[in-house]
């Protein structure tokens, strides 16, 4: 019945090549905990699909990453994430690159276990001259009209990070915006949830309305509580996105030596390391 | 009221491209400047508009910059910001890196797409918007950088490109539209202090240039007082207009 990992065990059965989906958006309830653990992991040549953020650059910068399949890379409060850009400057990526709503509908699709679904985003745009793979098709009907068949974004695994999480797998978000974790949940053939406090099932009438309740267990294959396991992005209402420590993290990742430096304060123990690393580092800012 | 800033010219401008949009969602996403101008048309002359207060809370009335929402009269998470783009009663105003004569815009890179000089943000809702929705600009800071001849990269398509509407550029120099027989880019007015010549020479393409060019109107009295009472307190907008 209990589907409770570690965040250990849930790197442990990634592999190599895999192609995998992680929630959240731009620097927004990321699963950061589990995005610095397949970092330190064995894992590479990983296809990842995210509305991207520090974890993209967090995964571009440890080399795991062959492909990137976004529609933006973006820390919000900071426009641009200077490890993707690196990467990309570098030609360290291959890129498949998306309008946003075109790439939602790839995981409706995905989701819905649909091959494609139509949209006439994209046409005119240079994404359809980057994704020679991109197919139209018309519509049957008398407006003929010529659309985009924006494939099914298929995912091996999905990482989500939830605000609540029982053992089952169920999982709740208490923010403003459920972003696109259900869909990721419903494309992935295994989802992992990381969450910021495992519940009893009962409790979660107590932390919000039904329509809270994001994530059904039929869906996830393993859940692991990661307190704070967010940071630095965004996890309304358990906490902010850290601004003083993204500032510092956007400042490192522009400068190699500064970010050995980062990396070696931050980034080279476990999970526990790392959230006693950056408590130490607040309280030193103060 | 006096003393009126370059930035205030400019949040009016862009107020005044949402005149006569009545109800629909202002997507002002380019900055304090647009944002503020969207908010202040709802609170003036286009009070039909609904507004957001920069999250996924649609505001019961327009939210002064860098304030939360105290009543919400809906709620419009990431997912059905996409779903308006489709459903078209949205009016965006994006900020480009570079934009060309039809308004055909980059926001994704600089240089080969294959392996960039500088990546940006990538392409975001550009295609979509533009493809659906009425698009307009706002340019912080005008340049033959930025209005160049070609784009790098086509994020958002201009009207040569299939674009639903690309209404009008608002920069810190000018008002320019596509009120051409061929939508090519032309100059509608300048701002108080800003001649003719100052705007094309900031300009690397041929901008059509009517014979007499308009000054851009100035804010009244009552518009200036939303902005710097209610809207903007902090003067948000004069930091992201240069003097």
């Amino acid at each position: 019945m209990s589907k409770v990992l570690t965040i250990d065990e849930v790197v442990g059965s990634l592999e190599s090549g895999m192609t995998v989906g992680i929630g959240g958006w731009g620097s927004r309830r990321k699963p950061m905990a589990l995005v610095r653990a397949l970092c330190r992991s064995d894992v590479t040549d990983l296809t990842v699909i995210t509305y991207g953020g520090p974890d993209v650059g967090l995964l571009c910068a440890a080399g795991k990453v062959r492909r990137l399949v976004t529609a933006f890379v973006t820390m919000d409060s900071i426009p641009l994430e200077p490890h993707f850009r690196q990467a990309r400057q570098t030609g360290a990526i291959e890129l498949t690159e998306y309008d946003e709503g075109m790439f939602m509908f790839g995981l409706y699709a995905a989701a819905h276990r649909l091959p494609f679904l139509p949209t006439p985003v994209g046409l005119g745009s240079d994404v359809m001259r980057v994704n020679p793979e991109l197919k139209t098709v018309r519509s049957p009907y008398e407006d003929g009209q010529e659309l985009v068949a924006v494939p099914a974004l298929k995912m091996d695994a999905a990482l989500i990070h939830m605000n609540r999480a029982d053992a089952r797998g169920n999982a709740q978000y208490l923010g403003a915006d459920p972003y696109m974790d259900d869909l990721f949940a419903k494309a992935a053939d295994r989802t992992y949830v990381s969450c910021e406090r495992l519940v009893d099932t009962a409790d979660f009438a107590k932390e919000g309305p039904p329509q809270s309740m994001l994530i059904s267990r039929a869906q996830v294959t393993g859940v692991v509580e990661t307190p704070n396991g967010a940071h630095f992005t965004d996890c309304e209402p358990d906490h902010r996105r850290d601004e003083a420590f993204q500032k510092l993290y956007a400042k490192s990742a522009a400068d190699p030596e500064a970010w050995a430096a980062f990396r070696d304060r931050f980034l080279s123990g476990d999970e526990a390391a790392y959230q006693d690393a950056v408590r130490t580092w607040q309280e030193e800012s103060r | 009221m006096s003393d009126v800033t370059r930035a205030e010219v400019c949040a009016v401008a862009c107020a005044e491209l949402f005149r006569g949009d009545g109800e629909i969602v202002a997507a002002a996403v380019a900055g304090f400047v647009p944002m503020l101008g969207s908010r202040l048309a709802r609170a003036t002359f286009e009070p039909d508009l609904l507004t957001t207060d920069g999250g996924p809370t649609l505001s019961a009335e327009p939210v002064p910059l860098g304030r939360t929402a105290e009543v919400a009269e809906g709620w419009l998470p990431f997912r059905d910001h996409l779903w308006l783009v489709l459903n078209a009663r949205r009016h965006v105003v994006m900020g480009p890196s570079q934009i060309d004569r039809y308004g055909n815009t980059n926001i994704s890179c600089i240089g080969d797409w294959e392996r960039p000089a500088r990546q940006l943000l990538g392409s975001r809702g550009g295609p979509g918007n533009t493809l659906l929705n009425p698009t307009s600009y706002w340019v912080p800071k005008h340049s033959a950088r930025v209005f160049t001849d070609k784009v790098d990269f086509v994020s958002g398509v201009g009207w040569d490109r299939g674009a639903h509407e690309i209404r009008a550029v608002v920069s810190n120099l000018a008002v320019l539209d596509f009120d051409t027989p061929d939508h090519r880019m032309r100059l509608r007015s300048v701002h108080p202090g800003v001649t003719v010549d100052d705007v094309v020479a900031a300009t690397g393409f041929e901008l059509a240039v009517p014979g007499d060019v308009p000054q851009t109107r100035l804010p009244d009295d009552e518009e200036l007082r939303v902005m710097r009472e209610v809207l903007d307190p902090k003067g948000l907008r004069e930091r992201e207009v240069p003097a």
